[in-house]
């Protein structure tokens, strides 16, 4: 049962992760637009390179 | 008219000035560089691209990007890029724009309420899965130590999750109770703190049942439906309000010969108004100068301009068309014929508001029955064990967290949000709360004619009567004008070489061809027969007058539209304030035998009246201010984008599109949303049927309980998401 106390930390670990993600991901708006996000992939605009900020 | 806007509470909208005045300073200062159209018609991901590349081709836009969610293009432009100059540019690559007012807009986009909701959401779905680890644990035989620091962890991570998590139910548990009423939180925080409270009092104890996992999982499976709940019902406000703020309300006063632009609510009887051609009349008033046409359709569903000279009567809300008019105000704000209407829209608001949803109808037996199952319970057990407090309550939380209004908390917004999503692909944007149900029932569909079934701009209609040149003349003359009837004029043919072309307001064109007058206009003027349909009239130089004949188009759609209606079963009527000679003609192309012609406003408002007496459920579908009574007086109403903003306040849905074929879809739609939910109500109810008489008999264990929680509130999603 000793390997509980790594388990136990770890998974709270792994999930802290995940809020710490979710929290970043609704700072930076991104489910402001979900529907044009999902269909943004599809052009072939800035397919060549990352559109630069502000632009 | 934005006025119109605010009637909420108001008992006198155009005296609620004060929210307008401040906007009119937003938007004189905050225009600057930020400008939002509505894009009814965008829909794929090439449709973006082709929006996009468009506005960034005009010269002074910084940056375009569409808003795919909420229908709309945000244009990052310098000062002085006009949403107008935009508008065309977008008709040109093939979408129809409407501009948005980007004061009301920053209130809705920066959605705190919306972004504090997902947030607690995700917290509550982070813990949940940690809880249920540990607690699939103790499930599966986790004995003393283990169990109890398992215990010990989940109550770590539960008690913060629900005191951050909890807090919308307990503010407004708290907030019913303040005001002697049990509304659906209370029992929802009884169940939350008892829950949590039991559990940690157990643990403390070392207690074998723990119920930290259901109260958080309760909390998570509400905050889902209630921020399901948030996201339609915000989408649906802040388009409907930008929507509604199309019109600003202000006048261009004279005062000592200087022109002086003013607020409406400042405007006293006895000033001087200046109106152009294409402006609104901001007032009532009579002409003291000018002679022009007015188009008096969105006020009384008449086709025809009026004629309007010095002494002539005009009321707000009228069009003026052809030449400028100064008009001495007979009355302004809360007395023009303007806001009486909208005071009308006011009194049946308040009626419409006391219809009851399904879901509050549920709500209002649930709570108490609740409330008193919990409590029986727990006197029950207090007697039966001879006073053991710490099983009594035990019993008593298990039955509270067993009933929670998963189902009513998630079953109700789940299937509105998948049914307004489907309306608003479709075309339809749902701005009341209620209006999905209200249009389930509707057994009789009223039309207005004017603007509504047609889309309010005339069509040549004898174009092939006339021979080339004398065609090619009125062409001409037309160029000169922006008349309606002259615009619709100008493509027909290549114009003939016509000079001297000047507009003599409320007349018409006069020009000069191959030396001799040639003059386009009112019939007496140019000394031509009066034809009793909507048409413009010819002078040529050898005596002879010709004809011009016009109907206005119908909208796209709408056959198919009153077709599938009847298809359905319903009652399709045809009321308008137009004369019986247009009218009769729509109601034959279409095939409506039931309609009337010549209706005013409120004969209009009394004729829906009468219909819903008789115990028929009425769809209204006006766009016109002599609509707006009705519209608000219906059992539900829907209005097209392009409607008066009196009237799309009145209505409860709005039409985004042009085409209005999706109208017999979106009944089929709503009835279908309507028995979803009765039959999401069915399901939870048979899952308490089964697991309550447990809790009651103490057999209940965490473990049943979560089970019961998240079949029942899976099972309602999935039911919900079944809308074809």
């Amino acid at each position: 049962m000793e390997i509980l106390s790594i388990l136990i930390p770890v998974s709270l670990f792994l999930g802290a992760i995940g809020l710490i993600a979710f929290v970043w991901t609704m700072k930076a708006r991104q489910y402001d637009d979900p529907q044009g996000d999902a269909n943004r992939i599809l052009t072939k605009e800035w397919d060549d390179r990352p559109k630069p900020p502000g632009a | 008219m934005t006025h119109a806007t605010h009637v909420a509470l108001s008992a006198c909208p155009a005296c609620a000035a004060a929210p307008s005045a401040e906007r009119l300073a937003g938007l004189a200062a905050g225009r600057e560089g930020r400008l939002v159209l509505s894009l009814p018609g965008a829909h794929c991901a090439a449709c973006m691209v082709t929006v996009e590349t468009a506005l960034q081709a005009v010269p002074g836009v910084r940056s375009a990007r569409v808003n795919l969610s909420m229908r709309r293009v945000s244009v990052d432009a310098v000062a002085h890029v006009t949403a107008a100059e935009l508008i065309p540019v977008l008709a040109g690559v093939g979408y129809e724009a409407h501009e948005l007012d980007p004061g009301l807009l920053s209130a809705t986009e920066t959605d705190r309420q919306g972004a504090e909701l997902l947030m607690r959401l995700g917290v509550a779905g982070f813990s949940m899965m940690n809880i249920m680890l540990l607690s699939v644990a103790v499930w599966s035989g986790a004995e003393d130590a283990t169990r109890e620091l398992f215990h010990w962890i989940s109550a770590a991570i539960a008690l913060p999750t629900v005191a951050f998590v909890g807090q919308p139910f307990f503010k407004s548990a708290w907030a019913s109770l303040r005001v002697f009423r049990l509304g659906m939180d209370v029992p929802i925080s009884l169940a939350l703190i008892l829950a949590s409270g039991i559990s940690l009092y157990e643990t403390w104890a070392g207690g074998h049942h723990a119920y930290f996992d259901a109260a958080v999982m309760l909390s998570f499976f509400l905050l889902a439906g209630r921020y399901l709940d948030h996201r339609t019902r915000a989408i649906a406000r802040s388009a409907a309000q930008e929507l509604a703020a199309l019109e600003v309300p202000r006048a261009t006063v004279l005062t000592g010969g200087a022109e002086v632009v003013r607020a409406i609510s400042e405007v006293a009887v006895g000033d001087l108004v200046r109106v152009r051609p294409g402006g609104r009349m901001p007032v009532d008033g009579v002409v003291v100068q000018g002679a022009s046409e007015v188009d008096r359709a969105l006020l009384t569903g008449e086709s025809l301009p009026v004629y309007a000279g010095p002494g002539s009567v005009v009321a707000a809300g009228e069009v003026n068309l052809t030449g400028p008019l100064v008009l001495r105000v007979t009355a302004a704000g809360c007395d023009s014929s303007l806001h009486r209407i909208a005071d009308l829209v006011a009194i049946a608001e308040s009626a419409k508001t006391r219809y009851t949803s399904l879901a509050e109808r549920a709500a209002s037996w649930y709570s108490p029955l609740v409330h008193l199952l919990s409590f029986s319970a727990f006197g029950y057990w207090m007697y039966a064990t001879g006073g053991d407090l710490r099983f009594a309550i035990n019993i008593s939380a298990a039955v509270l967290i067993i009933t929670c209004p998963c189902a009513l908390g998630l079953a109700v917004p789940a299937v509105v949000t998948a049914a307004s999503g489907r309306l608003f692909r479709k075309g339809f944007l749902i701005k009341h709360g209620t209006a999905l149900e209200r249009l389930a029932e509707v057994d009789t569909v009223v039309f207005d004619k004017t603007g509504t079934l047609t889309l309010g701009a005339p069509q040549p209609a004898n174009l092939a009567d006339h021979p080339m040149d004398v065609l090619q003349v009125a062409v001409a003359l037309a160029q000169g004008s922006s008349h309606p009837l002259a615009m619709a004029l100008t493509d027909a043919a290549p114009p003939a070489d016509v000079t001297d072309l000047h507009e003599v307001p409320g007349y018409g064109i006069e020009g000069t061809w191959r030396g001799a007058r040639v003059r386009l206009g009112r019939a007496a003027w140019c000394g031509a027969a009066e034809v009793d349909v909507t048409a413009t009239y010819l002078a040529l130089p050898d005596g002879s007058t010709h004809v011009f004949t016009f109907a206005d188009s119908l909208r796209p759609g709408a056959e198919v539209a009153v077709a599938g209606l009847r298809a359905q079963g319903l009652a399709v009527r045809l009321i308008s304030g137009d004369a019986a000679g247009p009218v009769a003609a729509m109601a034959l192309r279409l095939g409506i035998t039931d309609w009337v012609a010549g209706a005013l406003p409120a004969e209009k408002a009394a004729a829906v009246a009468q219909m819903t007496a008789q115990g028929r459920r009425v769809l209204m579908v006006g766009d016109g201010l002599n609509d707006t009574a009705a519209l608000a007086g219906a059992h539900v109403s829907i209005s097209p984008a392009s409607a008066l903003d009196a009237a799309r306040v009145a209505s409860d849905i709005v039409m985004l599109g042009q085409d209005m074929q999706a109208l017999p879809d979106a009944l089929r739609i709503a009835r279908q949303a309507s028995r979803r939910m009765v039959e999401n109500f069915g399901i939870s109810a048979a899952y308490n049927v089964i697991a309550v008489p447990l809790a009651l008999m103490g057999m209940a264990t965490p473990l049943a309980a979560a089970l019961a929680m998240s079949l029942s509130s899976i099972t309602v999603s999935l039911n919900a998401l079944r809308l074809r």
